[in-house]
């Protein structure tokens, strides 16, 4: 009895001292955590691997960037919780304004630390259809006809959504002249939409993967990539007349950087964002570059299209959030409208 | 000895009954399960192989291992002693530690895990204290620990509650009466009364333990290689369209599931008599 038991600890103790994760090596280098947003998985592969070479033979450093993906309004969450974010690249700028505000990680004027509204890549909202377009969805106000089915995540937990449903809404408004039509509009419209995913990623699955409704309302890198990845020839892209000008900011998290130690590299990190090379890794990531030389090289890809700004059409991102998602705002009268 | 005809089912019947149970057993376990291997294997073993074995997939299942050999055994000491406590003794408030022990079964694993973040996060009660002597709970392996503690609690004090009472304190009695230790009350008489019930408890915690999904995920902070059980990784990777990869992690997480299954198969076989005999 006694020899089986202590076979049996020995055993044990061997399966946990093989389990433990492996520490020692990483020590010797630098880590930083990124933590991102669904669809940019991709994109900071290719960036982490080129930044870690260029880090590597500036400052003879290994750097491992670590990444963290998830919605965004989620991951903003997680790094109130106390995730360990060296840098926070997410998908709009309120997210990153609750971080500043609720947990007092870095200053409220974060955005005017880096150049562009802190955005080293924008993008904007596009229809993604099936092949050949057998709706003929040519424009948002094609989305409130009676057959088609539109497919958009969650406004309430996705920022994808959220830039969906203003663009769309500042189409309306452009369009019609007025809230109230703009209103009429938005709840035609969801009256259209058979479900919603909670986030961007989870609703391009549903269109593309599970083949549910007629059109997606997508980032365009989102749909780019389903076009050219999840099928090639199975969908199109419309450019609708009107969208948004989307800026996925990113901002080195202070009191994480200056408790480990990591402000030098995290900072460089963002820095190389704006830098030619990354700007063009950007781009083929079908990201809109912000670089005019890496833009003029990529023009062909990228339709131009009348971009409306978060900060002169619709008051920031503090009034939008107010006016159409907060609990009890336009977006809960409109879903419930939709729904009778 | 037959059976008299007049006391069984029709044979229609019977047949009825048993091609319910196995069309639904195929509908619901087999296919899904064919599903996933099929799928995992759509590009070849070769590509299931590169999947597994890639360092973050790799990373998954050291994680989810090292999670689970720390949970189990926590909850095999905690529900052998909240068992033997509660059948072989009469103390006040014993219905409501029976409860609370049937509580993790109630509340929504997302629940779960957002108790830990509200104690143990850097808004929590004791976020301030944790952040300033740099330990780290939440977004790490303690925390992982914690919410599957949380979660698998109940299996082992579950299985042993009703088989330890039935057993009732006879067979210990005459052991201390006959000048046993406590110690060797438990190791001779007690523990093999209720191993088999102990081994049961801890396969079925085990196998939740490596399956869990909901608290898991709302405190890992889903850092790649480092913070993905291997169901987080098989999110992770679903969601990067990386359909065969997914799939392959999920075929190794069934396969373990089938480890854990076998391997109590195998006892039965092996312990059978004995297992019999003391019943």
């Amino acid at each position: 009895m006694a020899r089986r038991r202590s076979f049996l600890l020995g055993v044990t103790a061997l399966c946990v001292a093989a389990l433990l994760p492996q520490r020692t090596a990483a020590q010797a280098s630098v880590q930083i955590l990124n933590v991102s947003y669904d669809p940019t998985r991709e994109l900071y592969r290719d960036v982490n691997q080129r930044f870690a070479q260029r880090w590597r033979a500036a400052s003879k450093q290994q750097v491992a960037i670590r990444m963290s993906h998830g919605g965004s309004g989620k991951q903003a969450r997680a790094v109130i919780d106390g995730l360990p974010a060296d840098v926070v690249t997410l998908a709009l700028a309120y997210d990153i304004d609750e971080i500043a505000s609720r947990a007092k990680l870095l200053p409220a004027n974060w955005q005017t630390r880096l150049p562009n509204n802190s955005a080293p890549y924008y993008s904007t909202i596009v229809l993604l259809v099936r092949k050949g377009n057998p709706k003929n969805i040519r424009d948002w106000n094609d989305l409130i006809r009676p057959d088609v089915k539109v497919i958009t995540p969650n406004p309430k937990t996705s920022g994808g959504a959220r830039w969906n449903y203003l663009a769309a809404w500042g189409y309306a408004q452009r369009k019609y002249g007025s809230p109230a039509k703009a209103r009429e509009f938005m709840t035609r419209l969801f009256r259209n939409v058979p479900v919603l995913d909670s986030g961007a990623r989870g609703a391009t699955t549903t269109f593309a993967q599970r083949g549910q409704g007629d059109v997606l309302i997508a980032w365009e890198n989102e749909a780019f990539l389903a076009t050219n990845e999840l099928g090639r020839g199975k969908f199109e892209i419309v450019a609708p007349s009107i969208s948004i000008l989307a800026e996925p900011p990113v901002a080195v998290v202070d009191r994480v950087v200056d408790r480990r130690g990591t402000r030098q590299v995290a900072e460089a990190y963002l820095k190389y964002l704006y830098t030619g090379e990354a700007q063009d890794i950007i781009a083929r990531h079908y990201y809109r570059p912000r670089n005019p030389q890496v833009a003029a090289r990529y023009a062909a890809r990228f339709p131009r299209m009348q971009l409306l700004s978060i900060d002169r059409h619709f008051g920031g991102w503090g009034r939008a959030q107010a006016m159409h998602f907060n609990d009890g705002g336009l977006f809960d009268q409109i879903f419930e409208a939709a729904k009778r | 000895m037959a059976h008299p005809r007049h006391l069984s089912e029709p044979r229609l019947l019977q047949l009825l009954l048993i091609g319910i149970a196995l069309a639904y057993l195929g509908l619901m376990i087999f296919l899904p399960l064919g599903a996933v291997l099929v799928q995992a294997l759509q590009d070849g073993s070769g590509a299931w192989v590169a999947a597994v074995t890639e360092p973050d997939a790799l990373a998954a299942v050291r994680l989810t291992l090292l999670v689970a050999s720390i949970a189990v055994p926590l909850n095999l000491v905690f529900g052998v002693a909240a068992s033997w406590a509660i059948s072989k003794y009469e103390f006040r408030g014993k219905t409501l530690l029976v409860t609370l022990i049937e509580l993790p079964f109630s509340v929504s694993p997302v629940v779960s895990g957002l108790v830990f973040v509200l104690l143990f996060g850097a808004q929590g009660w004791f976020g301030e204290w944790l952040a300033s002597r740099d330990i780290e709970i939440i977004f790490a392996v303690p925390g992982l620990v914690l919410a599957t503690v949380f979660v698998t609690f109940p299996f082992v004090a579950r299985q042993l509650i009703p088989l330890m009472t039935m057993q009732g304190r006879e067979e210990e009695e005459a052991a201390l009466s006959l000048g046993a230790s406590g110690w060797q009350t438990f190791w001779r008489v007690t523990l093999p009364n209720i191993r088999f019930g102990v081994l049961y408890g801890v396969l079925l915690c085990n196998a939740r333990a490596m399956g869990e999904f909901g608290a898991v995920s709302v405190v890992s902070g889903h850092i790649r290689g480092e913070t993905n059980t291997m169901p987080l990784q098989v999110e992770v990777l679903y969601n990067e369209y990386n359909f065969v990869a997914a799939f392959a992690v999920a075929s190794l997480l069934a396969g373990l599931a089938l480890v854990t299954l076998l391997l109590k198969s195998f006892l039965e076989w092996r312990h059978g008599d004995e297992l019999a005999a003391r019943h």
